[in-house]
């Protein structure tokens, strides 16, 4: 599969802070990934690079097979943006912007920002200073998704959106895969990229810290199992990856490495099984774990 | 918890706010005044010289109209302080305009008014920290003025009265501002209205100070600036026009109190009104975008370049029949009769007219730096939109909006002179002076644009550029400064026209400077970091 966006050794820093410190990132064609990582972790200054508003102190960064500080008026008739504080001229009204946006980046689909602005509950006829930052980020949104490009790059796209426009945008994301378009999505909201992304990059201080699919990721993590046992699991306890075990009688509550479940889930039915309770590992805690080992 | 509760608060985080601010326009001020006053006491050595240029200021309406009447041409003082008196409280006003707005409408566009508004804050406590500020202000210039002119030389009591002047037109304007910031919902429009205001309060000054004696003189008594003329320093030094001051100050005050405890929180007087679902098809561009922005406010410049012209044009023709005396009579027949004096009248007003012009090229091309740290160029330069496109959509306006103040009050003046002196040809003359000066005042904006692409934080550097080619005008022929330091200014390479001849090099140049230092700006900006 060809990669919508290519980015290796990317640094930058502003003055003395360094801002990414040798980036890689490779997000393929078709696919929605998401970059995760906490504020202040360079997902903002990679973005900003991609689209050519900022230039990498070295390394190099490859968009739609473009150079993005070079190519900006070609590569940006494919790819449409959303940032994360969304500012509006204060005497236009949001349908203005929206067409105006469009527009700039050579063309809007208007069918499809009728439905969105109906999707999204939006009202256009306000002036951009009367809109709550909920409101304007529709505007972004709603501009972006209706535009037929093939790459969207969002970030942190749903700050200010309440749970039933999130849900509205997370449809929006799956019918824009659907079509076999790419979407980059910065986030440190776990369960949003849990829902919408096929795989997600993890940086932190402006590294990549680990890249691939969810269920690559939950490789490395460990499964929290409960069991209800017929005798007491003191067996269990000494297996390899097994980790915080609490045993009380012939309960067990233990966190087992998710690679290590076969041979301890055969040696629990060994023992007989009153009652089991498996729960694969939420994002948040990868995500925790990731800043343990490394911290 | 009292409606002023916070205040004291307020006050303090505004003088953090401005602890550079304001001492330094305090300063520049005072500098200016003390100029003044101790450089043209050289250039009038005798009580005579100082009573012919008296008679000359007064004699001559354009000057009258622009820096006010001379009430004892005897007074060294009034003459050594008629500009500083007349332009300066114009500064001042301006000054005490953009500072309430600064710290009302601005904060309250920005919401930060409503994080302090959520702490224990009166509903009265950021007007009046504002205006305790900004009042504050005027008073230390003031006296600091006062002292400092007296220092210099001049009589003290009116050095005391010069002072006061320039302080009660500041406390005048900031109330002023303090209403227009409650009437209307933006702080951009705030300093539209507030500046309006003092537009037309200037003019009705400049028509009361011309008028003669049958005419109405009373009209410079409807303007704020025209009691700080009626203080009448070294010249008569009349106390009691404080209390009008004062009083209309009290009163436009009130009336801003009563708006404040009637509105909702970044609301203004009028209700909000909606506007288009879709945009028009003309919104289709970087371009189309500016010319949106931009065109109310140039709107504003236009009418009242166009109002300047009027005026300029209809008190020229009358500058022969006021210069009453028999020796300026025989000066004026023999520089080339009436005509002549009228042309000087023309360059000179054109003269300034450019100098604001470009403060309009400024300040539009400004708007880059506006839009680019407001995160608004993000979406635009995000799109298919390259840099040198979105900075020269507001280049252009600039550039087109400058030229077509001056052309605007070029066929307004022109026009009003041709009616009066039945001579068509006048139109093309005096429309001519009006647009020799455009080329200079482009260098403005490309002076802004050059800055702006090194580093959006240098854009507002472009004011200062414009102040110091100001003084080099106004200072420099006081200070007797090297031809070559005066030519810094591009305002000096300007052909005197209608009169003089054109010569087309400096014009050609000129412009080939505003090109050539947009252009760089351009190249800068390509090459650096966006914010």
């Amino acid at each position: 599969m060809t990669a919508a966006i290519a980015l290796s050794g990317l640094r930058k820093s502003f003055g003395r802070t360094s801002a990414l410190d040798g980036l890689d990132l490779t997000v393929r064609a078709g696919e929605v990934h998401g970059l995760l990582g906490p504020n202040g972790a360079g997902k903002t200054t990679t973005l900003r690079i991609l689209l050519g508003l900022l230039r990498a102190d070295s390394g190099t960064a490859t968009v739609l097979g473009g150079d993005p500080w070079r190519d900006i008026a070609t590569l940006h008739r494919r790819l449409a943006y959303v940032p994360g504080d969304v500012t509006l001229w204060p005497n236009l009204t949001g349908g203005e912007v929206i067409d105006l946006l469009g527009r700039l980046r050579g063309g809007i689909n208007t069918t499809r920002k009728a439905k969105l602005i109906e999707r999204f509950e939006f009202d256009p006829t306000k002036k951009g200073r009367a809109y709550s930052s909920g409101n304007r980020q529709k505007v972004a949104l709603i501009s972006a998704l209706a535009s037929d490009v093939e790459l969207l790059l969002l970030d942190e796209p749903t700050a200010g959106l309440d749970p039933l426009m999130q849900a509205v945008f997370e449809d929006c994301v799956a019918e824009i895969r659907a079509e076999g378009r790419t979407v980059l999505l910065s986030s440190h909201v776990l369960a949003e990229v849990e829902k919408v992304c096929d795989r997600v990059s993890i940086i932190r201080h402006g590294k990549l810290v680990e890249t691939g699919s969810l269920t690559e990721l939950r490789h490395l993590t460990r499964t929290s199992v409960e069991a209800d046992l017929v005798s007491p699991p003191d067996g269990v306890v000494t297996l390899p990856g097994v980790h915080e075990a609490h045993v009380s009688g012939t309960h067990l509550r233990c966190q087992v490495d998710t690679d290590q479940l076969d041979p301890v889930l055969r040696a629990l039915t060994g023992l007989g099984v009153r009652g089991l309770m498996c729960r694969p590992p939420t994002l948040e805690e990868l995500f925790l774990r990731h800043y343990e080992v490394n911290r | 918890m009292n409606a002023l509760t916070g205040t004291g608060t307020l006050v303090r985080l505004a003088l953090r706010r401005d602890r550079v601010l304001l001492p330094v326009w305090i300063a520049v001020f005072v500098l200016m005044a003390v100029t003044s006053a101790s450089a043209t006491k050289g250039l009038f050595p005798t009580a005579e010289s100082v009573v012919q240029a008296a008679s000359v200021m007064n004699g001559t309406p354009a000057l009258v109209a622009v820096y006010g009447r001379i009430y004892d041409p005897t007074s060294l003082g009034a003459l050594a302080m008629l500009k500083a008196l007349g332009t300066g409280a114009v500064i001042v006003g301006i000054l005490s305009i953009v500072l309430v707005v600064r710290h009302t409408r601005a904060e309250e566009d920005a919401g930060r008014l409503e994080l302090v508004g959520s702490g224990v804050v009166g509903r009265w406590a950021p007007l009046t920290a504002a205006l305790a500020v900004v009042v504050g202000a005027d008073v230390v210039l003031g006296v600091l003025t006062a002292v400092a002119v007296a220092a210099a030389g001049l009589p003290v009591a009116g050095s005391v009265a010069f002072g006061l002047a320039w302080m009660s037109v500041g406390v005048a304007f900031a109330c002023i501002a303090a209403v227009a910031v409650q009437v209307v919902r933006t702080a951009r429009a705030a300093i539209g209205l507030s500046m309006a205001l003092l537009g037309v309060v200037f003019l009705l000054r400049a028509a009361g100070d011309t008028a003669d004696v049958a005419g109405p003189r009373w009209l410079s008594w409807l303007s704020p600036l025209g009691w700080g003329q009626q203080f009448r320093p070294y010249a008569g030094d009349r106390w009691w026009v404080l209390a009008i001051t004062l009083a209309f100050a009290v009163v436009v005050a009130a009336v801003a109190y009563l708006l404040v405890s009637r509105r909702d929180h970044g609301a203004g007087v009028f209700p909000e009104r909606l506007g288009p679902a879709t945009a028009a098809p003309s919104l289709r561009g970087p371009l189309s975008l500016a010319w949106r922005l931009h065109r109310g406010v140039l709107l504003g410049w236009t009418i009242g370049f166009v109002t300047y012209g009027l005026m300029v044009g209809s008190v020229a023709d009358s500058i022969g029949s006021m210069m009453g005396s028999a020796e300026s009579q025989e000066m004026l027949l023999k520089l080339g009769g009436r005509d002549v004096l009228t042309d000087a009248v023309f360059a000179a007003m054109f003269g300034l007219l450019a100098v604001i012009a470009s403060a309009y090229g400024v300040l539009t091309s400004m708007r880059l730096h506006t839009e680019e740290t407001a995160g608004r160029a993000n979406p635009v330069l995000a799109a298919a939109v390259t840099r040198a496109r979105w900075a020269m959509s507001h280049v252009w306006v600039a550039l087109a909006g400058t030229a077509l103040l001056l052309v605007s009050a070029g066929l307004a003046a022109g026009v009003v002179h041709a009616v009066q002196t039945g001579d068509g040809g006048q139109v093309g003359r005096v429309l001519v002076g009006a647009l020799v000066q455009v080329p200079a005042a482009w260098v403005l904006t490309g002076v802004v644009v050059t800055l702006f692409g090194v580093s959006p934080r240098l854009a507002a550097a472009g004011w200062a550029v414009l102040v110091a080619f100001l003084l080099l005008g106004e200072l420099g022929p006081l200070l007797e400064l090297d031809q070559w330091l005066m030519d810094f200014s591009p305002f000096a390479h300007v052909p005197r026209m209608p009169g003089g001849t054109v010569t087309a090099a400096p014009l050609v140049w000129l412009v080939v400077v505003a090109v050539a230092l947009t252009a760089a700006g351009l190249t800068a900006l390509r090459r650096r970091d966006v914010a």
